[in-house]
Protein backbone atom coordinates (compact mmCIF):
# COMPACT_ATOMS: atom_id res chain seq x y z
CA UNK A 1 0.00 0.00 0.00
CA UNK A 2 2.10 3.12 -1.41
CA UNK A 3 -1.02 5.91 -0.62
CA UNK A 4 0.02 9.10 0.65
CA UNK A 5 -0.84 9.90 3.81
CA UNK A 6 -0.18 13.32 6.08
CA UNK A 7 -0.15 12.16 9.62
CA UNK A 8 -0.21 15.15 11.04
CA UNK A 9 -3.94 15.28 10.02
CA UNK A 10 -5.85 16.62 12.76
CA UNK A 11 -9.18 14.26 13.18
CA UNK A 12 -10.46 15.65 16.19
CA UNK A 13 -10.46 14.06 19.76
CA UNK A 14 -12.26 10.42 20.70
CA UNK A 15 -15.88 10.98 21.41
CA UNK A 16 -17.18 8.23 23.39
CA UNK A 17 -20.77 7.29 21.31
CA UNK A 18 -23.67 4.95 22.61
CA UNK A 19 -22.81 1.87 20.51
CA UNK A 20 -19.25 1.94 21.28
CA UNK A 21 -20.07 -1.56 23.08
CA UNK A 22 -20.62 -3.49 20.15
CA UNK A 23 -18.70 -6.28 19.40
CA UNK A 24 -17.13 -5.78 15.76
CA UNK A 25 -14.28 -8.44 15.65
CA UNK A 26 -16.25 -11.70 16.96
CA UNK A 27 -13.19 -13.72 17.15
CA UNK A 28 -11.16 -11.49 19.16
CA UNK A 29 -13.81 -9.95 20.99
CA UNK A 30 -13.22 -6.34 19.96
CA UNK A 31 -15.36 -3.47 20.00
CA UNK A 32 -16.42 -0.25 17.89
CA UNK A 33 -15.36 1.86 20.89
CA UNK A 34 -11.61 -0.15 21.09
CA UNK A 35 -11.22 0.36 17.20
CA UNK A 36 -12.52 4.10 16.96
CA UNK A 37 -9.75 4.45 20.23
CA UNK A 38 -7.13 3.26 18.21
CA UNK A 39 -7.94 5.03 15.33
CA UNK A 40 -7.81 8.50 17.02
CA UNK A 41 -4.54 7.39 18.44
CA UNK A 42 -2.82 7.61 15.18
CA UNK A 43 -4.26 3.97 13.44
CA UNK A 44 -5.15 5.54 10.29
CA UNK A 45 -4.67 2.00 8.05
CA UNK A 46 -6.87 -1.63 8.60
CA UNK A 47 -3.65 -3.14 8.75
CA UNK A 48 -2.57 -0.81 11.91
CA UNK A 49 -5.86 -1.16 13.19
CA UNK A 50 -5.62 -4.91 12.92
CA UNK A 51 -1.76 -5.34 14.15
CA UNK A 52 -2.49 -2.98 17.05
CA UNK A 53 -6.01 -4.60 18.32
CA UNK A 54 -6.07 -8.11 16.78
CA UNK A 55 -9.17 -7.20 14.81
CA UNK A 56 -9.18 -10.19 11.96
CA UNK A 57 -6.47 -11.80 13.35
CA UNK A 58 -8.57 -14.61 14.60
CA UNK A 59 -9.97 -18.04 13.86
CA UNK A 60 -12.43 -16.18 10.70
CA UNK A 61 -9.22 -14.07 9.41
CA UNK A 62 -11.49 -10.79 8.69
CA UNK A 63 -14.16 -12.77 7.04
CA UNK A 64 -16.50 -11.48 9.14
CA UNK A 65 -14.80 -8.19 10.45
CA UNK A 66 -13.26 -6.70 7.56
CA UNK A 67 -15.76 -4.33 6.08
CA UNK A 68 -17.56 -3.34 9.44
CA UNK A 69 -13.96 -2.12 10.21
CA UNK A 70 -13.60 -0.60 7.16
CA UNK A 71 -16.71 1.22 7.88
CA UNK A 72 -15.97 2.96 11.35
CA UNK A 73 -12.55 3.74 9.49
CA UNK A 74 -13.88 5.76 7.11
CA UNK A 75 -16.09 7.56 8.78
CA UNK A 76 -13.67 8.40 11.03
CA UNK A 77 -11.58 9.59 8.29
CA UNK A 78 -13.74 10.83 6.69
CA UNK A 79 -12.48 9.36 3.62
CA UNK A 80 -12.73 6.38 1.35
CA UNK A 81 -10.58 2.83 2.00
CA UNK A 82 -9.21 1.38 -1.46
CA UNK A 83 -9.30 -1.53 -1.86
CA UNK A 84 -6.12 -2.47 -2.12
CA UNK A 85 -5.78 -1.06 1.55
CA UNK A 86 -7.75 -3.54 2.69
CA UNK A 87 -6.21 -6.02 4.36
CA UNK A 88 -4.22 -8.91 2.54
CA UNK A 89 -6.08 -12.96 2.65
CA UNK A 90 -3.05 -14.82 4.06
CA UNK A 91 -3.11 -18.84 3.20
CA UNK A 92 -4.79 -21.05 4.44
CA UNK A 93 -7.82 -20.27 3.85
CA UNK A 94 -8.72 -22.70 6.32
CA UNK A 95 -7.28 -23.58 9.16
CA UNK A 96 -5.24 -26.64 8.75
CA UNK A 97 -3.88 -28.91 11.46
CA UNK A 98 -0.04 -29.06 11.27
CA UNK A 99 0.27 -32.94 10.42
CA UNK A 100 -1.57 -32.43 7.82
CA UNK A 101 0.42 -29.35 6.38
CA UNK A 102 3.43 -30.74 6.67
CA UNK A 103 2.18 -33.77 4.76
CA UNK A 104 2.64 -32.10 1.06
CA UNK A 105 6.07 -33.03 0.53
CA UNK A 106 6.46 -37.12 -0.06
CA UNK B 1 4.22 21.08 -1.99
CA UNK B 2 6.62 23.67 -3.15
CA UNK B 3 8.47 24.56 0.04
CA UNK B 4 10.77 21.73 1.83
CA UNK B 5 9.48 20.54 4.83
CA UNK B 6 12.22 21.32 7.30
CA UNK B 7 13.25 19.71 10.81
CA UNK B 8 16.04 19.37 12.69
CA UNK B 9 16.27 15.43 12.01
CA UNK B 10 14.56 13.62 8.96
CA UNK B 11 13.83 9.76 9.38
CA UNK B 12 13.55 7.92 6.17
CA UNK B 13 11.79 4.49 7.72
CA UNK B 14 9.00 4.73 10.01
CA UNK B 15 9.60 0.88 11.47
CA UNK B 16 11.13 0.37 14.74
CA UNK B 17 14.44 1.78 14.42
CA UNK B 18 13.31 4.88 12.84
CA UNK B 19 10.09 5.43 15.28
CA UNK B 20 12.65 4.88 18.24
CA UNK B 21 14.80 7.25 16.92
CA UNK B 22 12.16 10.01 16.21
CA UNK B 23 10.87 9.18 20.02
CA UNK B 24 14.02 9.28 21.56
CA UNK B 25 15.07 12.89 19.64
CA UNK B 26 11.50 14.21 20.20
CA UNK B 27 12.36 13.80 23.91
CA UNK B 28 15.63 15.91 23.59
CA UNK B 29 13.53 18.85 21.81
CA UNK B 30 14.38 18.03 18.30
CA UNK B 31 11.91 18.68 16.05
CA UNK B 32 11.52 15.30 13.74
CA UNK B 33 9.97 14.15 10.51
CA UNK B 34 9.42 10.43 9.66
CA UNK B 35 8.89 9.45 6.09
CA UNK B 36 7.98 6.21 4.77
CA UNK B 37 7.38 4.98 0.92
CA UNK B 38 4.73 2.36 2.30
CA UNK B 39 1.43 3.63 3.57
CA UNK B 40 0.98 1.53 6.59
CA UNK B 41 3.96 2.18 9.49
CA UNK B 42 6.64 -0.18 10.14
CA UNK B 43 5.30 -2.36 6.94
CA UNK B 44 9.11 -4.01 6.66
CA UNK B 45 11.14 -6.45 9.48
CA UNK B 46 9.73 -4.52 12.20
CA UNK B 47 5.74 -6.19 11.59
CA UNK B 48 7.39 -9.09 9.91
CA UNK B 49 9.59 -10.66 12.82
CA UNK B 50 9.65 -13.43 15.82
CA UNK B 51 9.44 -11.04 18.27
CA UNK B 52 12.76 -12.59 20.13
CA UNK B 53 14.32 -9.52 22.36
CA UNK B 54 17.34 -11.72 23.48
CA UNK B 55 21.03 -11.29 24.10
CA UNK B 56 22.34 -14.89 23.37
CA UNK B 57 23.15 -16.13 19.82
CA UNK B 58 24.05 -13.24 18.88
CA UNK B 59 27.37 -12.05 16.93
CA UNK B 60 29.90 -10.17 19.28
CA UNK B 61 29.96 -7.17 17.90
CA UNK B 62 26.00 -6.68 18.95
CA UNK B 63 26.07 -7.68 22.15
CA UNK B 64 26.71 -4.74 24.44
CA UNK B 65 23.73 -3.29 22.33
CA UNK B 66 21.57 -5.78 22.80
CA UNK B 67 23.05 -6.13 26.30
CA UNK B 68 21.60 -2.65 27.48
CA UNK B 69 18.34 -3.27 25.22
CA UNK B 70 17.36 -6.12 27.48
CA UNK B 71 18.55 -4.91 30.83
CA UNK B 72 17.90 -0.86 30.81
CA UNK B 73 15.23 -0.44 27.59
CA UNK B 74 13.01 -3.36 27.44
CA UNK B 75 11.76 -3.96 30.98
CA UNK B 76 10.36 -0.61 31.33
CA UNK B 77 9.15 -0.07 27.50
CA UNK B 78 5.80 -0.46 27.96
CA UNK B 79 5.25 1.93 30.84
CA UNK B 80 7.42 4.35 28.80
CA UNK B 81 5.24 3.74 25.61
CA UNK B 82 1.81 3.84 27.75
CA UNK B 83 0.90 0.25 25.54
CA UNK B 84 1.30 -3.09 26.84
CA UNK B 85 3.47 -4.32 24.44
CA UNK B 86 3.55 -8.02 26.57
CA UNK B 87 7.44 -8.12 26.97
CA UNK B 88 8.19 -11.00 28.82
CA UNK B 89 11.81 -11.92 29.98
CA UNK B 90 10.94 -15.79 30.14
CA UNK B 91 14.27 -17.04 28.69
CA UNK B 92 15.52 -17.93 25.23
CA UNK B 93 16.61 -22.10 25.07
CA UNK B 94 18.35 -23.24 21.76
CA UNK B 95 17.74 -26.66 21.47
CA UNK B 96 20.18 -29.18 20.04
CA UNK B 97 19.00 -32.50 18.43
CA UNK B 98 21.78 -34.13 17.38
CA UNK B 99 25.17 -34.95 18.81
CA UNK B 100 27.23 -32.62 16.53
CA UNK B 101 25.45 -29.79 17.05
CA UNK B 102 26.17 -29.84 21.03
CA UNK B 103 30.01 -27.76 20.47
CA UNK B 104 27.46 -24.99 18.94
CA UNK B 105 25.91 -24.40 22.57
CA UNK B 106 29.87 -24.49 24.26
CA UNK B 107 30.44 -21.70 21.52
CA UNK B 108 27.62 -19.71 21.91
CA UNK B 109 28.17 -20.01 26.09
CA UNK B 110 31.92 -18.86 25.34
CA UNK B 111 31.35 -15.69 23.06
CA UNK B 112 28.19 -14.49 25.56
CA UNK B 113 30.71 -15.28 28.57
CA UNK B 114 33.35 -12.64 27.16
CA UNK B 115 30.22 -9.72 27.41
CA UNK B 116 29.38 -11.25 30.73
CA UNK B 117 25.97 -13.00 29.50
CA UNK B 118 25.27 -15.78 31.36
CA UNK B 119 24.71 -18.96 29.41
CA UNK B 120 23.82 -22.53 31.04
CA UNK B 121 24.14 -25.69 29.23
CA UNK B 122 21.61 -28.41 30.21
CA UNK B 123 21.78 -31.76 29.54
CA UNK B 124 18.52 -33.77 27.39
CA UNK B 125 17.05 -34.60 30.80
CA UNK B 126 16.90 -31.26 31.92
CA UNK B 127 16.22 -29.85 28.95
CA UNK B 128 13.44 -32.06 29.07
CA UNK B 129 12.54 -30.95 32.49
CA UNK B 130 12.04 -27.47 31.36
CA UNK B 131 10.48 -28.18 28.46
CA UNK B 132 8.04 -31.05 28.71
CA UNK B 133 6.85 -30.93 24.97
CA UNK B 134 9.95 -31.02 23.46
CA UNK B 135 10.73 -33.84 20.97
CA UNK B 136 12.49 -36.96 22.14
CA UNK B 137 15.69 -36.59 19.86
CA UNK B 138 16.86 -33.09 22.12
CA UNK B 139 20.01 -33.52 22.86
CA UNK B 140 20.78 -30.79 25.19
CA UNK B 141 19.96 -26.85 25.49
CA UNK B 142 21.45 -23.46 26.09
CA UNK B 143 19.70 -21.41 28.21
CA UNK B 144 19.98 -17.79 28.59
CA UNK B 145 17.87 -16.58 31.28
CA UNK B 146 17.54 -12.54 30.61
CA UNK B 147 16.30 -12.67 26.97
CA UNK B 148 12.49 -12.90 25.96
CA UNK B 149 9.93 -12.27 23.65
CA UNK B 150 7.36 -8.74 22.83
CA UNK B 151 5.06 -8.44 20.68
CA UNK B 152 6.79 -6.71 17.49
CA UNK B 153 3.11 -5.51 15.67
CA UNK B 154 2.14 -3.71 19.42
CA UNK B 155 5.91 -2.30 19.70
CA UNK B 156 6.38 -0.71 16.59
CA UNK B 157 3.40 1.00 16.70
CA UNK B 158 3.29 1.89 20.09
CA UNK B 159 6.67 3.46 19.31
CA UNK B 160 5.24 5.66 16.51
CA UNK B 161 2.19 6.38 18.37
CA UNK B 162 4.06 8.06 21.01
CA UNK B 163 6.65 9.79 18.83
CA UNK B 164 3.44 11.73 16.91
CA UNK B 165 2.23 12.17 20.35
CA UNK B 166 5.66 14.41 21.01
CA UNK B 167 4.88 16.27 17.85
CA UNK B 168 7.01 14.01 15.40
CA UNK B 169 5.38 14.82 12.29
CA UNK B 170 4.81 11.48 9.66
CA UNK B 171 4.37 11.03 6.27
CA UNK B 172 3.91 7.81 4.76
CA UNK B 173 3.78 7.00 0.81
CA UNK B 174 6.76 9.11 0.72
CA UNK B 175 9.71 7.24 -1.35
CA UNK B 176 12.75 8.55 -0.47
CA UNK B 177 14.64 8.23 -3.87
CA UNK B 178 17.77 10.90 -3.61
CA UNK B 179 19.68 12.75 -0.85
CA UNK B 180 21.20 15.98 -1.48
CA UNK B 181 24.31 17.83 0.16
CA UNK B 182 24.71 21.24 0.55
CA UNK B 183 27.93 22.60 1.28
CA UNK B 184 29.34 18.58 2.19
CA UNK B 185 26.43 17.96 4.48
CA UNK B 186 23.54 15.77 3.71
CA UNK B 187 21.23 18.13 4.24
CA UNK B 188 17.97 17.04 1.77
CA UNK B 189 15.76 13.99 1.05
CA UNK B 190 14.25 13.95 -2.17
CA UNK B 191 11.00 11.43 -2.58
CA UNK B 192 9.79 10.10 -5.78
CA UNK B 193 6.73 12.92 -5.55
CA UNK B 194 9.35 15.25 -5.89
CA UNK B 195 8.96 17.17 -2.49
CA UNK B 196 11.91 18.21 -0.68
CA UNK B 197 12.56 17.10 3.48
CA UNK B 198 15.56 19.24 4.86
CA UNK B 199 16.93 18.67 8.20
CA UNK B 200 20.56 18.89 9.91
CA UNK B 201 20.20 15.08 10.68
CA UNK B 202 19.48 12.48 8.06
CA UNK B 203 18.67 9.09 9.26
CA UNK B 204 18.22 6.10 6.99
CA UNK B 205 16.40 3.43 9.26
CA UNK B 206 15.36 1.89 6.11
CA UNK B 207 15.86 -1.93 6.01
CA UNK B 208 18.15 -2.91 3.13
CA UNK B 209 16.34 0.15 0.81
CA UNK B 210 19.08 2.33 2.58
CA UNK B 211 21.80 0.73 0.21
CA UNK B 212 20.16 2.60 -2.98
CA UNK B 213 19.54 5.86 -0.82
CA UNK B 214 23.36 5.54 0.40
CA UNK B 215 24.46 5.29 -3.26
CA UNK B 216 23.17 8.30 -4.31
CA UNK B 217 25.82 10.25 -1.78
CA UNK B 218 28.69 7.91 -2.97
CA UNK B 219 28.52 5.27 0.59
CA UNK B 220 27.41 2.03 0.15
CA UNK B 221 26.95 -0.86 2.17
CA UNK B 222 27.31 -4.92 1.45
CA UNK B 223 23.18 -5.37 2.10
CA UNK B 224 21.24 -8.00 0.38
CA UNK B 225 17.33 -9.46 1.19
CA UNK B 226 16.28 -13.05 2.38
CA UNK B 227 12.68 -14.47 2.44
CA UNK B 228 11.74 -14.98 5.78
CA UNK B 229 8.17 -16.59 6.94
CA UNK B 230 6.09 -17.28 9.95
CA UNK B 231 2.82 -19.04 10.76
CA UNK B 232 0.65 -18.48 13.30
CA UNK B 233 -1.58 -21.37 15.06
CA UNK B 234 -4.94 -20.90 16.62
CA UNK B 235 -4.44 -20.56 20.56
CA UNK B 236 -4.54 -22.97 22.77
CA UNK B 237 -3.71 -23.20 26.40
CA UNK B 238 -0.64 -21.73 27.87
CA UNK B 239 2.72 -24.61 27.13
CA UNK B 240 5.52 -22.85 27.56
CA UNK B 241 6.72 -18.61 27.73
CA UNK B 242 10.39 -18.98 26.36
CA UNK B 243 11.47 -18.09 23.09
CA UNK B 244 12.78 -21.16 21.29
CA UNK B 245 14.99 -21.79 18.27
CA UNK B 246 17.32 -25.02 17.17
CA UNK B 247 21.12 -24.66 16.67
CA UNK B 248 22.34 -25.89 13.65
CA UNK B 249 18.83 -27.53 12.35
CA UNK B 250 18.55 -27.91 8.35
CA UNK B 251 14.39 -26.67 8.37
CA UNK B 252 14.59 -25.96 11.49
CA UNK B 253 11.98 -23.72 13.59
CA UNK B 254 11.81 -20.93 15.56
CA UNK B 255 9.44 -19.28 17.56
CA UNK B 256 7.31 -18.72 20.68
CA UNK B 257 3.82 -18.96 22.28
CA UNK B 258 1.98 -14.88 22.43
CA UNK B 259 0.45 -14.02 25.55
CA UNK B 260 -2.98 -14.66 23.07
CA UNK B 261 -1.96 -18.52 23.25
CA UNK B 262 -1.01 -18.96 19.27
CA UNK B 263 2.57 -20.24 18.31
CA UNK B 264 4.18 -17.63 16.29
CA UNK B 265 6.08 -19.66 14.49
CA UNK B 266 9.22 -19.25 11.61
CA UNK B 267 11.78 -21.93 9.81
CA UNK B 268 13.24 -22.37 6.52
CA UNK B 269 12.63 -24.71 3.28
CA UNK B 270 16.08 -23.67 2.22
CA UNK B 271 14.67 -21.43 -0.67
CA UNK B 272 14.33 -18.28 1.05
CA UNK B 273 17.86 -16.76 -0.45
CA UNK B 274 16.95 -16.99 -3.96
CA UNK B 275 12.78 -16.06 -4.21
CA UNK B 276 11.34 -14.92 -6.92
CA UNK B 277 11.47 -10.83 -6.27
CA UNK B 278 8.77 -9.51 -5.75
CA UNK B 279 8.27 -5.81 -3.72
CA UNK B 280 5.90 -7.17 -1.62
CA UNK B 281 7.03 -10.45 -0.04
CA UNK B 282 5.07 -13.47 -0.68
CA UNK B 283 5.18 -16.68 1.22
CA UNK B 284 6.91 -19.38 -0.92
CA UNK B 285 5.02 -22.48 -1.37
CA UNK B 286 7.51 -25.29 0.68
CA UNK B 287 8.01 -23.40 3.64
CA UNK B 288 4.77 -23.47 5.99
CA UNK B 289 5.18 -27.38 5.39
CA UNK B 290 8.95 -27.03 6.28
CA UNK B 291 8.02 -25.19 9.42
CA UNK B 292 4.87 -27.56 10.20
CA UNK B 293 7.64 -30.86 9.91
CA UNK B 294 10.39 -29.12 12.10
CA UNK B 295 7.27 -28.62 14.75
CA UNK B 296 6.50 -32.05 14.76
CA UNK B 297 9.91 -33.40 15.03
CA UNK B 298 10.93 -30.91 17.78
CA UNK B 299 7.40 -30.48 19.55
CA UNK B 300 5.27 -33.51 18.69
CA UNK B 301 2.09 -32.35 20.97
CA UNK B 302 1.65 -29.30 18.53
CA UNK B 303 1.18 -31.80 15.79
CA UNK B 304 -2.91 -31.18 15.85
CA UNK B 305 -2.45 -27.77 16.34
CA UNK B 306 -4.36 -25.41 13.60
CA UNK B 307 -1.91 -23.29 11.10
CA UNK B 308 -4.42 -20.27 10.54
CA UNK B 309 -2.27 -17.67 8.76
CA UNK B 310 1.28 -17.57 6.81
CA UNK B 311 3.23 -14.40 6.22
CA UNK B 312 6.15 -13.15 4.77
CA UNK B 313 8.85 -10.43 5.25
CA UNK B 314 12.15 -9.10 3.36
CA UNK B 315 14.74 -8.90 5.83
CA UNK B 316 18.20 -6.86 4.93
CA UNK B 317 20.81 -9.38 5.30
CA UNK B 318 24.43 -7.59 6.02
CA UNK B 319 27.55 -9.25 5.04
CA UNK B 320 28.74 -10.07 8.43
CA UNK B 321 25.61 -10.22 10.07
CA UNK B 322 25.72 -7.54 11.78
CA UNK B 323 23.89 -4.13 11.54
CA UNK B 324 25.35 -0.35 10.51
CA UNK B 325 24.60 1.72 12.85
CA UNK B 326 25.55 5.43 13.56
CA UNK B 327 26.93 8.54 11.95
CA UNK B 328 28.65 8.10 8.45
CA UNK B 329 32.01 10.29 8.72
CA UNK B 330 32.33 10.78 4.79
CA UNK B 331 29.07 12.86 4.76
CA UNK B 332 28.34 14.77 7.35
CA UNK B 333 24.84 14.52 8.70
CA UNK B 334 24.38 11.26 7.54
CA UNK B 335 23.08 8.40 10.02
CA UNK B 336 22.32 5.16 9.12
CA UNK B 337 20.60 2.21 11.40
CA UNK B 338 19.93 -0.52 8.97
CA UNK B 339 21.40 -4.41 7.75
CA UNK B 340 19.68 -5.40 10.83
CA UNK B 341 20.06 -9.27 9.69
CA UNK B 342 16.86 -10.76 11.03
CA UNK B 343 17.72 -8.83 14.65
CA UNK B 344 16.45 -5.67 14.53
CA UNK B 345 13.70 -5.71 16.31
CA UNK B 346 15.38 -6.13 19.95
CA UNK B 347 18.05 -3.37 18.84
CA UNK B 348 15.85 -0.85 17.83
CA UNK B 349 15.19 1.12 20.37
CA UNK B 350 18.52 0.93 21.89
CA UNK B 351 19.57 2.16 18.17
CA UNK B 352 17.37 5.04 18.47
CA UNK B 353 18.48 5.97 21.70
CA UNK B 354 22.21 6.04 20.30
CA UNK B 355 21.07 8.35 16.95
CA UNK B 356 19.68 10.66 19.41
CA UNK B 357 22.08 11.06 21.92
CA UNK B 358 24.89 11.53 18.42
CA UNK B 359 22.61 13.77 17.04
CA UNK B 360 22.60 15.56 20.72
CA UNK B 361 26.13 15.49 20.62
CA UNK B 362 25.79 13.95 24.24
CA UNK B 363 27.83 10.52 24.39
CA UNK B 364 26.24 7.35 23.32
CA UNK B 365 24.58 4.89 25.99
CA UNK B 366 26.31 2.01 24.33
CA UNK B 367 29.53 2.78 22.19
CA UNK B 368 28.30 1.71 18.69
CA UNK B 369 31.92 2.01 17.00
CA UNK B 370 32.13 -2.07 16.36
CA UNK B 371 29.15 -1.17 14.15
CA UNK B 372 29.80 1.56 12.29
CA UNK B 373 29.92 2.13 8.37
CA UNK B 374 34.19 2.29 8.30
CA UNK B 375 34.38 -1.77 9.44
CA UNK B 376 33.72 -2.04 5.80
CA UNK B 377 36.89 -0.11 3.74
CA UNK B 378 38.95 -1.85 1.92
CA UNK B 379 41.95 -3.83 3.59
CA UNK B 380 44.94 -1.86 1.46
Amino acid sequence: MKEYLDRTMDIGPYVPEPDDDLIICRCEEITRGEIRKAIHEGMFTMTEVKRYLRTGMGLCQGQTCGRLVKQILEQELSKRITPEAENTARAPMRPIPMSTYGKEVE
Amino acid sequence: MSNARCADMIIVGSGIAGSSTAWYAAQKGMKVIVIDKDGVIGNGASSRNGGGVRVSGRLAPEIPLAKYAVENIWPNLADALGVDIEYHKAGNIRFAFTEKDLPTLETIKKTNAAYGVDIEIISAEEAKHRCPYVGDSVTGAAVCDIDGTANPLKTTLAMYRAARNLGVAYYSGEEAVRIETVKGRARRVITASGNVYEGEHIVLACSYQARALANTVGVDFPFRQKLIEIFVTEPTRPMFDFMFSAVGASGGAYGHQTEHGSFVWGGDSGHEHHPIFEEDAKCIQPTASAISRGTMTYFPALAELKVIRTWAGWIDLCEDLVPVIGPVEEVPGRMVAAGYSAHGFCLGPVTGKILAECAAGETPCVDWKPLAYDRFRSIF
